[in-house]
């Protein structure tokens, strides 16, 4: 594990906990129905919601398992990870993704609710940070200026404001609103805390406006997914981000390895554990982690490294013990 | 507030034009021309650009396929104009019966000194500049979780009704309300009672008027997408819904996910689909235009 704040054993251990409770305590609510097709010709329904980001990775999945299995029926749906959470946790849905870990107040809203889940790391996100092809001043930025910028109430709007070597250029910033897992994840990343966030900048829920409005200005600076500037490598310049230990661009490997601090994530899911023990979901999530790299490269994210590959294998051995239909 | 007599002929409306236009008259009719020009410049100019962005996905793939994620030249929205069709087909079903019913009891019944009914008339106002998305917020806690309908074609309907039924019940008030007064009390004084009434003249000459509110009215709901997307509209499905109990997804949120994708073939694909909301829009809309015409009467 590279990436700092996720307690992920842990998690994975009270997840076991209460999957075992639920596991005992009931057959699961599981209303979608799972009709018995017999054989490999497995049938029902699995629903998917949360985070936007993710999505790109589940709905691959859902194809490409999907083709295999015509019986089974997965919708995706993109609530952003909290109202994937709220969803999951209220029986909804079978599987939630997620681009930061469960929070303690989400976890306890499912205990409450008697749902009991799994944590599965799928693949790895790094946050980008981007200013337009025009400016021939900024390579490189450090979290602690990342931080002077977006803090709330920052009144930087000059770029010589940030540091006195760059030339009197006006700032314009651009970023995801606030229901964006991004923008939870930018702000606990730089300002260190969730939602902190200075307010008067170009907020939008689709990063490919924020493409448009960095690309257009000379002075922009935004932030979105690795995948958006992938797309638009042509438009935009990326940063690269000193987290202390020097300047590091955001690559498959430094993205993976961790070494891309502080903007480098986990992307998750969480199949609840009484869907688990529906054959079909359980067929599912085998398909969705044994061709997890397939399917990253599929939606452009970056893979697991080797290491946390081994680890998904090892978590997806325990689960085809703990629930076998 | 009502005409009186009935007239065969509209009265001769008198020539106020004279001899040559003063100057403010031309600058006057100028403008008028200049703002019109605003928002017919501004809708062709929409038009264009995504006829032209989708033009190369407007193909049958378009509606004989699902989404794809993985290759967007093979993906389509089928999923999304069936469950546009289901659910706007069931709003309408929820929603005009009610709204037209409505319309009636306050128009025709309704005792207007009862604080109950001043009550109902202010609220319907007061509904109809209701935000959609707190009509989102109520579909997910009564109508998804309350009543436990869940994330289907029918909760997207019934919340769909809630969101247009003030527009359909004002429209509908209006087109009774243009009844002349004195064809009730015609039909009154020859011994019909009120119901006959209604149901004989007043609502005949109402249809026009309220098909148009109800088909603009169905109009903005198909075109929804914040409130279906609170309830639980999916980006993702590759089935047709069965039923009033399917899960579902919409052009809207179709078209919502397809233009936030980072690649760019999904934008041409995006455009594509707004122009077959449009053009079931415009189906919508011509359906309205020719109920007028048809059923216009002139008194």
């Amino acid at each position: 594990m590279n990436i700092p704040r996720t307690p992920r054993r842990a998690t994975a251990r009270v997840s076991l906990a209460a999957a075992l409770v639920v596991a005992a305590g009931a057959c699961g609510g599981a209303d979608a129905g799972s009709g018995d097709g017999g054989g490999d010709g497995l049938s029902g329904t699995i629903r998917v919601d949360g985070s936007s980001t993710v999505a790109p990775l589940s709905t691959a999945a859902a194809q490409l398992f999907q083709q295999r299995n015509p019986g089974v029926r997965i919708t995706v749906g993109t609530s952003g990870t909290g109202g994937g959470f709220e969803k999951f946790c209220n029986g909804e849905t079978e599987i939630a993704d997620a681009s930061r870990p469960i929070t303690a107040e989400e976890q306890a809203r499912c205990a409450e609710k008697g749902v009991g889940y799994e944590e599965l790391r799928i693949a790895n996100d790094g946050l980008s940070v981007v200013v337009s092809k025009d400016n021939d001043f900024v390579d490189c930025l450090t979290v602690e200026q990342l931080r002077r910028i977006w803090e709330p109430g920052s009144r930087i709007d000059n770029w010589n404001q940030v540091d006195p070597g760059f030339p009197d250029v006006e700032l314009e910033l651009f970023g995801p609103g606030t229901d964006s897992g991004t923008f939870d994840y930018f702000t606990q990343a730089v300002n260190g805390e969730e939602g902190a966030s200075r307010t008067d900048y170009s907020p939008s829920e689709d990063d490919n406006v924020t493409v448009q409005g960095v690309s257009g200005s000379r002075g922009g600076l935004g932030y979105f997914g690795l995948s958006y500037y992938e797309e638009n490598k042509d438009r935009l310049k990326l940063l690269r981000i000193d987290g202390g230990n020097g300047c590091v661009a955001p690559t498959g490997t430094t993205v993976q390895n961790g070494t891309y601090r502080p903007l480098s994530r986990p992307l998750l899911i969480y199949p609840s554990a009484a869907a688990l023990d529906r054959k079909e979901v359980e067929a599912f999530v085998e398909y969705y982690v044994e061709n997890n790299a397939g399917i990253a490269r599929a939606a452009q994210f970056v893979p697991l490294s080797s290491a946390q590959e081994a680890e998904l294998r090892q978590d997806l051995t325990r689960l085809r013990e703990q629930h076998s239909p | 507030m009502i005409p009186t007599a009935v007239t065969s002929d509209p009265p001769e409306i008198p020539r106020l034009k004279g001899r040559g236009t003063p100057l403010r008259e031309q600058f006057f009719r100028l403008s008028l021309w200049a703002s019109l020009a605003i928002g017919v410049v501004f809708l062709a100019g929409l038009l264009t650009y995504v006829v032209v962005e989708g033009w190369p996905r407007l193909n049958p793939k378009l509606w004989t396929n699902f989404p794809d994620i993985i290759d967007p030249s093979n993906a389509g929205a089928q999923s999304a104009i069936t469950g546009t069709i289901w659910v706007i087909s069931f709003t309408a079903l929820y929603c005009l019966p009610t709204g037209v019913l409505t319309a009636i009891y306050l128009e025709e019944y309704a005792d207007r000194d009862r604080w109950w009914n001043r009550v109902v008339e202010i609220n319907i106002q007061n509904l109809a500049a209701v935000p959609s998305i707190v009509y989102g917020i109520l579909g997910l806690g009564v109508i998804s979780r309350g009543l436990g309908f869940g994330q289907t074609v029918l909760t997207a309907a019934l919340t769909l009704s809630l969101l247009v039924l003030p527009i359909v019940i004002i429209s509908s008030r209006e087109a009774i309300r243009a009844v002349p007064q004195s064809i009730r009390q015609a039909s009154l004084s020859l011994g019909a009672t009120q119901w006959q009434t209604i149901w004989r003249q007043v609502l005949p000459a109402a249809v026009p008027g309220m098909a148009t509110g109800s088909i603009l009215a169905l109009s903005r709901a198909i075109g929804e997408a914040a409130p279906l997307l609170l309830l639980g509209g999916l980006t993702f499905i590759t089935f047709n819904p069965t039923g009033v109990h399917s899960q579902f997804t919409v052009l809207p949120i179709q078209i919502f996910n397809w233009i936030s994708q980072s690649r760019a073939e999904f934008t041409a694909l995006a455009s594509a689909a707004i122009v077959v909301l449009l053009v079931i829009l415009l189906v919508m809309n011509s359906l309205a235009i020719w109920l007028r015409n048809h059923f216009t009467r002139r008194w």
